[in-house]
């Protein structure tokens, strides 16, 4: 699969422009309920060692037996990748020790993963997108956990974490600046979670980067990489990559050569420094794991699970602004996030017509309630609007019930005293007045008590919205707008 | 009733049925010859208390009539299977005490079947080795002697406590494994039958692993019909093992007796070696010449690959023992040594806990996978064992249904005499046995003679995947025809 690479935003340097050439592997913790190869449980947050089976204690005898689950989140995940889904592929053990990995090796795929080359679309600044390739995917079993501040002399080894099933997500090196990269990791992790084959938490670990990150003249040959290991934030992977590509680009304008090496980021001072050379590298000695058969499926099972993907967020997109008329930006806003986009859509189910109110809703999703959620640091899943009260809300207004300032006062008691918007309006009397022998009498009443405006306003038609202003404030802001504005013209004669 | 220990399983399985003796009788026979013989080295562990407990548990079931396939016959366990509660070592030093909370699905299948447990049995360490010699625990003498001569000679390995113990009546059958030979070597050199048998036949589950492509489990017995009481009980599908292959298990003593009439008896000529003792070459055509006055047909086949299966085995082996071993690291059970930082702690505690044999395997192991010499020997070694398999694939494609080879290149020899100087040596042992395992066949030794001292000899039948059953057959004619040895009682 061939890509066109987006070209990226390039650092000026003493000697001219420096393009970043970046390429992710991307650890995705799956969501299954047991582990890769026993059947522990995989949940977050244990006692110490309390999910954790004689497999991954690594016990004599003990013989791993592949969780299904994790092979179908995979597979799901590489079609959501618009992947090449590999029917046999190979686990090997990758050999090193260390006290988080009982084995003395983590099972992985090396030679043959189970998913190939594939390529996502990443959304930029601007309206403008990238596609970045998918190198590959495979599974493999994250390691436990070592714990160094439980005791002056020693280490404790938390094995909770200790082989569950991790997808390692390689990109190909199509990614050329910063924004590309936090790009790339915000739609994939988006994806992720459309699917339910990750949760994408990044504080919770179950998502982690590791950018390889090169600096070359545009169009030059590549130069010599640096890995940042294990970075667990979108920010932090922009950070890393603008220190790491002006490190690498002042080391070579000074005459200096890049080292192949492995290095990590502190967020304090938003470096990155050296964790280990080339030389240092393990030698894992890679083997096929003989007491592991070939993965192994068929093309109907891949097909089976294709048919039963969700909708994806491109697909998703393309479908509001098809058939709702949102705007690419507004539907971009959208799907973003797995949640908004139910959000939205829940507020959708809930209108009467969505044909007419849809694209009203979309506003009111991203602009009052995204926008009351931000200032107050809620997130959707706490929202105190409800979708059902929103989709209420908008439909008031789409019907002409409400006004749109009104609106904005009924959300408000709607977030902070809750209650059903149609029997708030009802209750408080907060529709909008429609009768034009009310609304008429309210404008002739002024018409009569403002002689001199009346004259002004006959003579200057733009000073007309005084009296709009005036019959508002009279009606309580429930006259209709429209109807106000009728019949001042037709009573004032402009 | 004096002598419970000679009866065979068939025979003691008669006697208990006909409550001619219980199985807490028959049990405590074996624990006292068992105790007789310690000078045998040949268990490691004793567990008298859980014998009589089993046996008398087991009794109560046939008296109700409920007795299992195995009801009341005593076992020994070679110490490289898991049982829950006894201490299981592998007769590593680096295992130390430990005992584990499981129990492997090959005992547990004995125990579910009515056997009872009499202890754990010697092996090579990590069952790295041909004659039992490199156990923490010191090697297994072999029952049988030289005429004449009281040196003191090994059982072969890496089940030589199995062997041993089986020879010398300790216990009426014994688990043992077979990565290149294990089961079928010893059993040559003690005069009893080891079956081997196909790859994913029995369970690898809660046995300690040495070469996961190529261990499996199986009985030591001493007759081919006990042998074959034994395989049913052990053999089956387990999900918990991938590589155990889900297929009905059938009952393999009906094959006893079977005639093997028109059989077609391949005689691989690449295993005439130069410099084959004369008494080895004799044995074979004896072999041959039984199976013939049995109704079989004989001919001669080729198996052009065998002379690399040797070379090959020892690259495959030690790849995977080196990983499969690397979870001895004195973080989670058994010896640790203490240090100062996590990798003093490996290398205090594996340099202390891995005899000499496991630490050089673990060396070449880790060697031959490194980056640069992997495609060289590793990868190599996997496209001579592919070869080897399809050697066998060709031979079996044409109508042959067994193939017949000596068990070993020689019968058993002393103790310290061989593999001091070089290992390769003792490696030698396995001329005959590694294709089997590298093909994944099934494979078993029957005594079939004696050389001019009085040592046992051994002949081996390979067989087709999951054939066990013809092996059986024919493994009687030859047993039939040799006769039964028993080694005179010395110790």
């Amino acid at each position: 699969m061939t890509v066109s690479v987006k070209p990226g935003k390039l650092i000026k340097g003493q000697t001219g422009d420096w393009e970043v050439v970046i390429g992710m592997e991307v650890h995705a913790q799956v969501t299954s309920k047991s582990k890769l190869f026993s059947g522990a449980s995989t949940e977050f947050g244990g006692e110490p060692n309390s999910h954790v089976s004689l497999v991954d204690a690594a016990m004599p005898g003990m013989l791993p037996v592949i969780n299904e689950e994790c092979v179908k989140q995979a597979v799901r995940t590489g079609l959501g990748l618009n992947a090449k889904i590999n029917l046999r592929s190979v686990f090997d053990r990758k050999n090193y020790f260390y006290a988080d990995s009982p084995q003395g090796y983590q099972i992985s795929q090396y030679k043959s993963p189970v998913v190939g080359e594939g390529e996502i679309v990443v959304e930029l600044d601007g309206g403008r997108t990238a596609t970045i390739g998918i190198e590959r995917l495979h599974l493999e079993q994250d390691a436990g956990k070592l714990l160094h501040d439980q005791s002056p002399t020693m280490s404790y080894v938390d094995l909770n974490r200790c082989g569950v099933a991790l997808m390692e997500i390689v990109s190909k090196p199509d990614i050329r600046d910063a924004e590309q990269a936090k790009a790339y990791v915000t739609k994939l992790r988006s994806i992720l979670r459309y699917l339910g084959t990750c949760d994408g938490d990044m504080e919770k670990g179950s998502l982690r980067a590791d950018v390889n990150v090169s600096v070359r003249k545009p169009g030059g040959p590549l130069g010599t990489r640096c890995e940042i290991k294990n970075m667990n934030s979108i920010n932090f992977i922009g950070q890393a990559i603008e220190y790491e590509a002006r490190r690498q680009i002042e080391i070579i304008e000074d005459g200096g050569t890049i080292d192949q090496e492995t290095r990590l980021f502190d967020p304090n001072k938003g470096e990155t420094r050296s964790m280990r050379s080339k030389e240092e590298a393990h030698d894992y000695r890679y083997f096929p794991d003989p007491d592991l058969l070939p993965l192994e499926f068929t093309q109907s099972y891949v097909d089976e699970l294709k048919a039963k993907l969700p909708e994806l967020p491109d697909q998703k997109k393309a479908r509001f602004i098809e058939s709702l008329g949102l705007s690419p930006y507004d539907a971009g806003v959208l799907v973003a996030e797995r949640e908004s986009a139910v959000f939205y859509e829940t507020v959708l189910a809930g209108l009467a017509d969505k044909a007419r109110d849809g694209k009203l809703a979309a506003n009111w999703v991203i602009n009052e309630l995204f926008g009351r959620l931000n200032k107050e640091g809620h997130g959707i899943g706490d929202s105190p609007v409800s979708a059902a009260q929103l989709a209420a809300i908008v439909g008031l207004i789409g019907e002409g019930t409400i006004s749109g300032k009104i609106a904005k006062d009924l959300f408000e008691i709607v977030w902070t005293e809750g209650g059903d918007p149609r029997e708030l309006v009802e209750a408080r009397g907060m529709k909008q007045v429609t009768d034009l022998g009310a609304i008429e009498k309210v404008v002739d009443d002024i018409i009569a008590a403002n002689p001199d405006k009346v004259a002004q306003a006959k003579a200057k038609p733009q000073l007309a919205g005084w009296f709009v202003g005036q019959v508002m404030k009279q009606s309580g802001g429930k006259a209709n707008p429209q109807a106000v504005n009728d019949l001042l013209k037709a009573k004032l004669g402009i | 009733m004096t002598d419970l220990t000679s009866l065979t399983i068939a025979e003691a399985r008669e006697g208990l049925a006909s409550k001619s003796f219980t199985s807490l009788e028959l049990t405590d026979a074996h624990l006292a010859a068992i105790e007789a013989a310690r000078s045998l080295n040949a268990f490691v562990l004793e567990t008298p208390d859980q014998a009589r407990a089993m046996a008398r548990a087991v009794d109560a079931k046939i008296a109700k009539g409920e007795g299992g396939p195995l009801a009341g016959i005593p076992l020994g366990i070679k110490d490289l299977f898991a049982t829950r509660d006894v201490r299981t070592t592998a007769c590593s030093k680096i295992l130390g005490n430990f005992v584990p909370p499981y129990e492997s699905t090959v005992t547990s299948q004995l125990w579910r079947d009515g056997a009872v447990m009499l202890g754990k049995l010697n092996n090579d360490e990590f069952a790295m080795g041909s004659s039992n010699e490199t156990s923490c625990f010191g090697p297994v003498v072999n029952p049988w002697r030289r005429e004449g001569s009281n040196t003191t000679l090994v059982p072969g390995g890496s089940s030589g406590g199995s062997a041993s113990a089986v020879a010398a009546l300790l216990c009426m059958g014994a688990t043992a494994t077979d990565t290149g030979g294990s089961i079928r070597q010893p059993a040559a050199f003690t005069a009893t039958v080891g079956v081997k048998p196909t790859y994913g036949r029995c369970s690898r589950w809660g046995i300690v692993a040495f070469a996961s492509s190529l261990d499996q489990a199986g009985p030591i017995a001493r007759t081919v019909r006990d042998s074959a009481i034994l395989m049913r009980s052990m053999a089956g599908h387990d999900p918990k093992d991938t590589t155990s292959v889900d297929i009905g298990v059938p009952d393999y003593e009906a094959a006893i007796g079977k005639s093997v009439k028109g059989m077609k008896i391949g005689i691989p000529k690449e295993y005439r070696l130069d410099g084959m003792p004369a008494e080895i070459e004799k044995l074979w055509s004896e072999g041959a010449a039984w199976l013939k006055a049995a109704g079989a047909e004989l001919v001669e086949v080729s198996l052009p690959h065998t002379k690399y299966a040797l070379p090959a085995y020892y690259i495959v082996a030690p790849a995977e023992a080196s990983s499969n071993l690397a979870r001895y690291d004195g973080v989670r059970y058994g010896l640790r040594v203490p240090a100062r930082s996590i990798g003093e702690l490996y290398e205090n505690t594996r340099a202390e806990g891995f005899g000499d044999e496991v630490r050089r395997r673990v060396m070449i192991g880790t060697y031959v996978l490194s980056a640069g010499y992997y495609d060289a020997y590793y990868l190599r070694a996997q496209k001579v064992r592919t070869l080897i398999k399809k050697d066998f694939e060709d031979c079996f494609a044409k109508g042959i249904s067994a193939i017949l080879t000596p068990a070993t290149p020689s019968a058993a020899f002393g103790v310290g005499e061989k593999g001091g100087a070089d290992p390769v040596e003792m490696y030698l042992n396995d001329i005959f046995t590694v294709t089997v395992n590298m093909a994944g066949l099934p494979g078993i030794a029957v005594p079939a003679g004696k050389d001019a001292q009085g040592l046992p000899l051994g002949l081996q039948l390979i067989g087709r995947p999951f054939d066990e059953e013809t092996l059986f057959s024919l493994g009687e004619v030859v047993e039939q025809a040799a006769g039964r040895f028993t080694p005179p009682r010395w110790w």
